[in-house]
């Protein structure tokens, strides 16, 4: 049995390439980007080269570009450090109803400990926000606005620029969590008018334990961390200096393959939502086939749990994702398909299925194979599928 | 016990975190069963409050990466399976219901009839499993009659089958006990053998959920959550004198001495808790003692329904040596018409009112549910002990043995 794996959002395989480009950052040149010798001067070209390279593909200045420990970091620096540096004058929030849980619990973390009000910017059954709603919520105590580009569970994409439109000359800041866009769709900070922005490198064939943050030049939010003059006092901690060339190749190749991969895989989620729908009754798309980064498919099956399909799938060799994965393994429900609206009989059925770069046809064509069989042995043993 | 089965019985491990359910996992892997490893997640710490940093149970982080190591060292999968809501519905719902009854539960055995052995069941049949396995020190085993039953293991310090008295035949059929015939010093000894990294883990105590061991603190903070609140109200003596308040009824249990807040000249314990007139009555020692209770709920293990009074060994709590007992059956006719016994009348399937009629049983979910005619089944059973027994407790079970093997249970009203 050949393992499948079409859990690409969780993460992915490191490209040999970037691997590659690496190696000498781990062995000969891994000097302290600070230090004065010559050692620290390799790391130090190789840490700013990469920023430069990293900016040109998002389309910004290497001063308004710091590296972090990957997604979470970044979008815990967009809430916490934008809430530190205004909670004196403004303490209003508004984060997305189907954000990541690492915009969520430091947005709620502020909620209660620190009296912020927080509002959650509604989405639609697509799963996409409306800039009328984001509107009404809008108010002069507003200090943040954070929405992510493309959805880890469902792959929708947001349209950023017509709600960052609405923060565009005021005092309001505008965050998108770009960690399941970039590399996949062109994020282009100008074109998406944001003021902050997230990403990390192991959605993409790069290593774990990095990302960048991108705050547009002349804003001044307040650190995580304390303790050294690292990325311009704004995230001291020495820098991962091999991570970083890692990243930078990774959104080289990322950038280069884009087209070709976006259409591949676009043709390839054609194929499999079509041959699931046909094959098995009671089958819904969580999303649409537009609006989506093709990489993730979300499929609802109806009257069975999604965390009995996943286990079933594993035992056949296929890995999938249902809900969110929390630190124990467990399966929650999804918070995103609750906030599309979707009913409880058809969410908690619902298995994401992220392809990559390495999926092939004849992949798909296994799992379209094996998958009837274990809905269709669930959906036996369902009392509430058979209703 | 079942040790010879054929190749590649399928059979999934209900994996706590200690070295009871690892070594379980291990001896099936070591038996030749395709071994699959779960762990059930019953409730998080933001649920049930208290100290979030207190480890060494089940359910928490540091336990689930133990058992995920364990299998991980015998090879075979893990899974932690999210039973969270079923367990708030059923097990924690009713916990807080007996109390606010004046009743003291033993929410291990809710577990294991309406979770353990109805989810978890239900899972390892999704998953092809052809048993369920669990780390308790007993034996199961099929008897002439063709039931199955609950035999004491071997290591009688290790005892659990008072929680067990819940569990269908269907369930039983399908259930694994490899650590009956074992000591629990040879289990560590196994595990320390063959490096489990649970084989110096403290054994788990106590009501998991309640993670400070304080109920009362529990039942205030749910309480809160619901915008609920506990009314003071008497505590007066068996004579009719008041003296005192109490702070709501839930946090007295039969036979409590401390914690009463009144000063008297001999010492007082609860004696009865008076849920409708909210008051908690007190009085000496002497007449905490009674003979005779009654008990509904039923559930039989090892033998039929009874149809004629017969005598055994009985327990009324976890920790009470048996004592010799007549077993009456009450038929009553009403009583099994849509009556619940514990009063909640919970619409989850698998509910509570479920428990002690054969829940999911041989007798299948619909024959469960319906009025069963008297003379199939006795509603109540009458217990009469040789000796009188001290501080007998509503809620609580009784539980019926001959000798070693449980014959059945239900939990006592009176």
């Amino acid at each position: 049995m050949k393992p499948i794996y079409l859990d690409h959002n969780a993460t992915t395989p490191v490209d040999p390439e970037v691997v590659e480009a690496m190696i000498p950052y781990l062995t000969g040149k891994f000097g302290n980007a600070s230090s004065a010798h010559n050692y620290g001067r390799d790391a130090k070209v190789a840490l700013e080269n990469s920023r430069e390279q990293i900016a040109g593909i998002i389309n910004c200045d290497p001063s308004e570009l710091y590296f972090t420990s990957g997604g979470t970091e970044s979008d815990n620096m967009a809430v916490l450090g934008t809430a530190a540096k205004f909670k004196d004058k403004r303490n209003h929030i508004i984060v997305g109803a189907a954000e990541h849980h690492a915009i969520l619990e430091p947005a709620e973390f502020l909620e209660h400990k620190h009296g912020f009000k927080i509002d959650l910017l509604p989405v639609n059954s697509e799963g996409l926000s409306s800039p009328e709603d984001l509107k009404t919520l809008l108010t002069d105590n507003t200090c943040l606005v954070s929405v992510m580009h493309a959805n880890n569970e469902t792959g929708m994409i947001q349209d950023i620029p017509a709600l960052s439109a609405l923060t565009k000359d005021t005092k309001t800041l505008f965050h998108t969590d770009a960690v399941q866009a970039i590399g996949k769709i062109p994020v282009d900070v100008k074109k998406l008018g944001v003021d902050l922005l997230s990403l990390t490198a192991h959605k993409i064939y790069g290593p774990k334990g990095i990302g960048a943050f991108f705050i547009r030049s002349g804003i001044k939010l307040d650190p995580l961390f304390y303790g050294g003059s690292h990325e311009k006092k704004r995230r001291p901690g020495t820098e991962n200096v091999a991570g970083i060339v890692g990243l930078a190749k990774t959104l080289e190749i990322a950038q280069q393959k884009m087209d070709e991969d976006y259409k591949k895989l676009y043709d390839l989620s054609e194929y499999f939502i079509s041959r699931v729908t046909a094959d098995i009754p009671d089958v819904y798309l969580n999303g649409t086939l537009k609006n989506r980064v093709p990489q993730t498919v979300n499929l609802s099956f109806k009257g069975i749990e999604g965390e009995s399909i996943l286990l079933g799938l594993d035992l056949k060799g296929v890995a999938v994702s249902s809900g969110s994965a929390c630190t124990s393994g467990a399966t929650e429900p999804s918070h995103v398909l609750q906030a599309m609206g979707i009913d409880k009989v058809v969410s908690q059925g619902a298995i994401r299925f992220s392809m990559g770069r390495s999926t092939t046809k004849d992949d798909l064509d296994y799992v379209i194979s094996v998958l009837p069989e274990v809905v269709n042995r669930l959906r036996e043993m369902s009392p509430i599928y058979n209703q | 016990m079942c040790s010879i089965k054929t190749m590649a019985q399928k059979v999934l491990v209900a994996m706590s975190g200690g070295v009871d359910s690892s070594v379980a996992a291990f001896l099936l892997k070591e038996q030749g069963y395709e071994v699959v490893g779960a762990h059930m997640k019953l409730w998080d710490y933001v649920e049930v409050g208290a100290d979030i940093y207190n480890d060494g149970r089940c359910c928490t982080i540091d336990s689930i990466t133990d058992c995920r190591m364990v299998c991980d060292a015998i090879d075979a999968p893990f899974y932690v399976l999210n039973m969270s809501r079923h367990f708030r519905d059923t097990v924690i719902e009713d916990f807080i219901t007996e109390y606010d009854r004046g009743r003291t539960p033993n929410p291990c055995i809710q577990c294991n009839s309406n979770v353990k052995w109805t989810e978890f069941l239900k899972k390892a049949e999704e998953l092809g499993c052809d048993y369920i396995a669990t780390g308790h020190y007993s034996f199961i085993e099929q008897g002439e009659n063709s039931r199955y039953y609950i035999r004491k293991g071997v290591d009688g310090t290790r005892d659990q089958s008072y929680v067990l008295w819940g569990v269908s035949q269907q369930a039983l059929s399908k259930t694994l006990m490899p650590l009956g015939g074992m000591l629990k010093s040879e289990v560590r000894e196994v595990a320390r053998k063959y490096k489990l990294r649970t084989a110096e883990k403290a054994e788990s105590r106590e009501i998991c959920f309640v993670v400070d061991n304080d109920y009362r603190r529990f039942l205030v903070e749910m309480a809160e959550k619901n915008e609920k609140s506990y009314e003071s109200g008497d505590i007066i003596h068996t004579d009719g004198t008041v003296l005192g308040q109490h702070k709501g009824t839930a946090f007295y249990t039969i036979g409590q001495r401390k914690g009463l807040g009144i000063s008297h000249p001999t010492p007082l314990y609860v004696q009865k808790l008076d849920v409708d007139n909210n008051k908690v009555i007190v009085g000496d020692n002497d007449t905490l003692f009674r003979s005779e209770l009654e008990a509904d709920s039923l559930n039989w293990i090892a033998i039929d329904q009874p149809n004629e009074p017969f005598e055994a060994d009985v327990k009324i709590r976890y920790l009470h040596e048996p004592s010799r007992a007549i077993v009456t059956p009450i038929y009553d006719d009403n009583s099994n018409v849509g009556r619940n016994p514990r009063g909640s009348d919970s619409n989850m399937p698998g509910s509570n009112s479920n428990v002690g009629r054969n829940p999911r049983g041989s007798d299948s979910d619909v024959q469960g549910r319906r009025p069963r005619l008297p003379e199939e089944s006795p509603s109540k059973v009458h217990i009469k002990f040789i000796d009188s027994q001290r501080a007998i407790t509503p809620g609580q079970s009784v539980v019926f043995y001959n000798g070693d093997i449980l014959l059945g249970g239900g939990l006592i009203i009176e």
